[in-house]
């Protein structure tokens, strides 16, 4: 950080500082002035949310993230099956593309060669550029047919005893839009990964080579763990990312506002509700229960944001391993 | 320790052997996790590209779309909208995170400095759709109309917290000698700021700036119920506008064929933008910073 | 560097420097979609200085953003009701009815056409009581059909949609547990179903998946060259959705319009009456506060009720009947 010109303690002096001075001053204030806009803007943000959600809240207090009836006809409300929607969607994203994504970072962190790590890191950072509406274009074209024509009549097939796995192929559902969450968040998974692995000191890895161990146990028992925070602040945000998502998981969820058992039902989530009903929600507690939604989205992934962040700056100080 | 003491202690043959069993399977499986995650995005985003180059032609960015089942049609009022919104975001939004970020860098004191970073990282957290509703109870409801104002007003929320990060950033990564060196020659510390360092850093400011306009031109969900949409030219800003993503949004879920192909061709144009944006942003950032070191 | 910044200077006055046009903006019903587009797009080439936006995003949105104020004027294929009128403080709505429809159960069965339906085995239908196509109700219904074993896929709109209302609304009329257990509105508790955004969305989805049905506006199953049934009228005949049938369904109401021409023409009583027929509305305010507006709205208004409608047979649409047409023609007075 720089610092400030010296105060001088004669008085000839000090209004000449002063002058010089003045110039830093209001530099200073209209920096400040832009800052305090952020900070405005975002407790604007908080607080529009709180009002516009008023009525809905008034109505039907904490009953309303517990409800499961969406009836604009008789003006009932709840949020519980796109709270449901939208956790299950991302939990099954998180859990089919942690482990990809991870063993991907692993890989191009440890135990790739330095230029084929690099490229394919430079593109799959660029993929993480894509916008969401492309991934929905290619979702509904290409992974829909994919999944009503091969994917779900296979699991039918083989798991449909499950109730997980119950009920007609239609394509959309669940099951598709937590596919196509995996693939939008398989870039910040590798990407933060590789990060938080490559910031573990060389000293461990060698350490447990010279040590006698195999480049995978080198990796997985020596480097990983030191990675371990850094690698969950991966998931948190990825979490956070997925659950905030709208297009992509609008056009392929199905939009029934139910939950079911079975992944291969359709369902909603609160992003895609919003989207979808917001422009004719008439009345004031339809409107107010959608900002609603909005805000209880809003809530879970700033939790979720910072918990991540949190993570993430403990692996970026050298040396922690817990 | 004797070598006879050390090779007593060495594990029987079979633990050995287990354990190279182990490194090749778990070697074979992250490699395979690299090509499953790499490829799927690949294989995705052909599958765009193929299909974009073939729908693509002069229609798509001349003409205003046409009613369905008419062909012809094409996108020209949507690129032009999003090209005034993302313009009108960036006006907007990039001036305040820019002053936002020298202040956290240059002037702040620790705890204002620590709130206006945590507000921008919660605001960029802001899921799009949420920032949507913010723009429509701030600008739609009192404007008492759909416009590219507030379509602009959504986009700028975005640009924010990312410019103000970058410009942040970079600007501390300016080595002390380069800020000590002009306040001994007599500047001051804003004309240290605006003449030494702000231009020292200024590739990495750039780079955050084009990532962050690169981001927004991709965002349809802040768009749905502010700018909405419009088959003509949107007159002035006070008007539904067209954009790209909307129009994508649209005609993806349409039944119609031609629909489908411009949708394909737009967003092959959107992605063409956004790659382009961001390879550029990358080239600046890796040639200004070796410039900075010379 | 410079050029690039005058180039964006110059790029960006030419966009913000309007054109002396009346712009106007509309929302509301994806039904009659298609010939509205065109008719807004025939009006502006005759009349280059109005320039009416028409944004399709369903009745429920028409209805609620002209109650907001930020369009100038609505459409839906659900006459707004008492309560949603009254709501809106600033001024009266007028209905004014553009066009007839019929909407149409569509399918997608590889190689089965022409399937016939009658009301309560639709009812039944999309209330998930009949799952497959080849369910013994549907089988006497049809009995040359090769209908297969298969799950029936049920779509309907996920948006507030009059096209929802009047579909909603006949099969209320025909089956007493659908209107108990479901009811009529724009927006109903589906029991079973895909959900699909606008008559277009829902169309899509039929198209995409094999052995489903929806409801959708005549003119999207034609466009989209995709199977649509008929459906038995009150007469007991089974008709398909035509000019001829969906304008017979009219011919009651023709007579016996009311003043504010809100009525449904569901399950009507003639022999050729298509049964899931219905006028679309535009909503129009009668107080404008821009007289430039009011002057270009009710200009297209007398607009399409003439010549406008010539554009309604080659899109499937039945256009308005004359005695209805000089009923609207007085009601344009009302708006100043």
């Amino acid at each position: 950080m720089a610092t400030t010109a010296v105060n001088s303690a004669s008085p000839g002096a000090r209004s000449l500082l002063q002058r010089i001075r003045a110039g830093d001053e209001i530099a200073w204030l209209i920096t400040l002035i832009f800052a305090a806009a952020i900070i405005g803007v975002t407790v604007l943000l908080v607080m529009e949310l709180w009002i516009h959600s008023d009525p809905a809240r008034s109505k039907f207090g904490f009953e309303f993230l517990k409800r499961s009836v969406w009836d604009p006809v008789t003006d009932e409300f709840g949020a519980m099956p796109f709270i449901y929607g939208t956790v299950v969607t991302s939990m099954l994203a998180l859990l089919i593309a942690v482990p990809l994504g991870v063993g991907a970072a692993i890989f191009l962190s440890e135990l790739a060669p330095p230029r084929v790590s690099n490229v394919f890191t430079f593109l799959v950072e660029l993929l993480a550029a894509v916008p969401s509406v492309i991934f929905g274009l290619l979702a509904i074209f290409a992974l829909v047919p994919l999944m009503r024509s091969y994917v779900q009549p296979f699991l039918i097939h083989t798991l449909g005893w499950l109730p997980l796995f119950k009920g007609p192929a239609y394509g959309v559902g669940v099951l598709t839009a937590s596919v196509v969450l995996a693939i939008m968040i398989f870039p910040y998974i590798i990407s933060i990964s590789r990060e938080a692995l490559i910031q573990v000191p060389r000293e461990q890895r060698e350490a447990a080579l010279a040590l006698g161990a195999t480049r995978w146990e080198a990796t997985w028992d020596a480097v990983v763990p030191f990675a371990r925070l850094g690698i969950m602040g991966s998931v948190f945000l990825s979490l956070a990312r997925a659950l905030g998502e709208t297009m992509a998981v609008t056009m392929v969820i199905g939009n029934e506002p139910r939950i079911h058992a079975s992944l291969l039902a359709p369902g909603y989530s609160i992003a895609a509700v919003i989207a979808n009903e917001f422009r004719e929600a008439t009345g004031d507690t339809y409107l107010s229960a959608l900002v609603e939604l909005g805000l209880v989205l809003f809530v879970i992934t700033i939790i979720l944001n910072g918990m991540g962040r949190l993570l993430i700056v403990a692996t970026t100080k050298p040396g922690t391993a817990r | 320790m004797s070598t006879a003491a050390v090779a007593l202690r060495r594990p029987p043959v079979h633990l050995r052997h287990r354990r190279r069993v182990v490194n090749s399977v778990m070697l074979t499986l992250t490699l395979l996790c690299t090509i499953i995650t790499v490829s799927a995005l690949f294989l995705i985003l052909g599958y765009l590209v193929w299909n974009g180059s073939r729908s693509l032609d002069w229609n798509f960015f001349t003409k205003l779309p046409l009613s369905p089942g008419e062909t012809g049609g094409g996108m020209a009022n949507a690129i032009v909208g999003s090209a005034k919104m993302v313009m009108l975001a960036a006006v907007i939004g990039v001036p305040i995170g820019f002053m936002a970020g020298v202040y956290t860098s240059e002037f702040g004191g620790a705890t204002m400095g620590f709130l206006v970073r945590y507000t921008a990282d919660l605001l960029n957290g802001v899921p799009s759709i949420v920032i949507g509703i913010f723009a429509w109870t701030l600008v739609v409801v009192p404007m008492k109309t759909f416009s590219a104002v507030a379509g602009g007003v959504a986009l700028s929320l975005m640009v924010i917290p990312i410019t103000m990060r970058s410009t942040e950033q970079f600007l501390q990564q300016v080595p002390l000698s380069l800020r000590e060196g002009a306040l001994a020659l007599g500047a001051s510390k804003w004309r240290t700021i605006a003449t030494v360092v702000v231009p020292a850093a200024r590739a990495g400011i750039l780079t955050g700036i084009i990532l962050g306009v690169a981001r927004i031109t991709g965002e349809t969900a802040p768009l749905l119920f502010t700018a909405l949409n419009n088959q003509f030219w949107s007159n002035g800003w006070n008007q539904p506008t067209a954009s790209l993503p909307v129009m994508i949004y649209y005609r993806a879920l349409s039944p119609y064929e031609d629909f489908h192909r411009q949708a394909w061709a737009a967003g092959l144009v959107l992605l063409t933008l956004v790659l382009i944006a961001n390879i550029a942003a990358r080239m600046i950032l890796s040639r200004g910073a070796v410039a900075s070191r010379g | 560097m410079r050029t690039a910044l005058y180039m964006l200077i110059g790029c960006s006055a030419a966009a913000t420097l309007g054109f002396a046009t009346e712009n106007i903006n509309a929302a509301g019903a994806t039904f009659p979609g298609p010939i509205y587009q065109k008719w807004f797009e025939e009006y502006r080439q005759a009349h280059p200085d109005v320039q009416i936006n028409y944004q399709a995003i369903g009745s429920g949105g028409g209805i609620k953003q002209l109650t907001a104020g930020t369009v100038d004027f609505g459409a839906s294929d659900m006459p707004m009701k008492d309560e949603q009128i009254a709501a809106i403080k600033k001024y009266h709505v007028l209905h004014f009815p553009t066009v007839l429809g019929g909407v149409v159960p569509t399918y997608n069965i590889e190689g089965v056409n022409d399937l016939k339906f009658s009301g309560p085995v639709l009812a039944d239908i999309f209330m998930g009581k009949i799952t497959k196509w080849n369910d013994g109700a549907l089988k006497k219904l049809n009995p040359g059909a090769r209908l297969p074993d298969a799950d029936i896929t049920v779509v309907h709109r996920s948006d507030g949609s009059g096209t929802t209302f009047v579909w909603t609304d006949y099969l209320s009329k025909v089956s007493p547990e659908w209107k108990s257990k479901v009811g009529s509105n724009t927006s109903v508790s589906w029991p079973v179903g895909l959900g699909g955004q606008g008559n277009e969305g829902v169309a899509g989805q039929v198209k995409q998946t094999p052995n489903s049905i929806g409801y959708v506006e005549l003119i999207y199953a034609i466009q989209n060259h995709m199977g649509y049934g008929s459906v038995q009228n009150a007469a007991g005949k089974f008709l398909k959705a035509d000019l001829s049938t969906v304008t017979d369904a009219a011919a009651g109401a023709a007579k016996d319009m009311p003043a504010d021409f809100r009525v449904s023409i569901t399950n009507a009583p003639g022999a050729n009456a298509y049964p899931i027929s219905t006028f679309t509305w535009l909503l129009i305010p009668d107080k404008f506060d821009n007289a430039g507006k009011r002057d270009a709205i009710k200009a297209f208004l007398k607009w399409m009720m003439t010549t406008g409608q010539k554009d309604c047979a080659a899109l499937s649409y039945a256009p308005l009947p004359k005695s209805v047409v000089t009923k609207e023609e007085a009601q344009l007075t009302k708006i100043h």
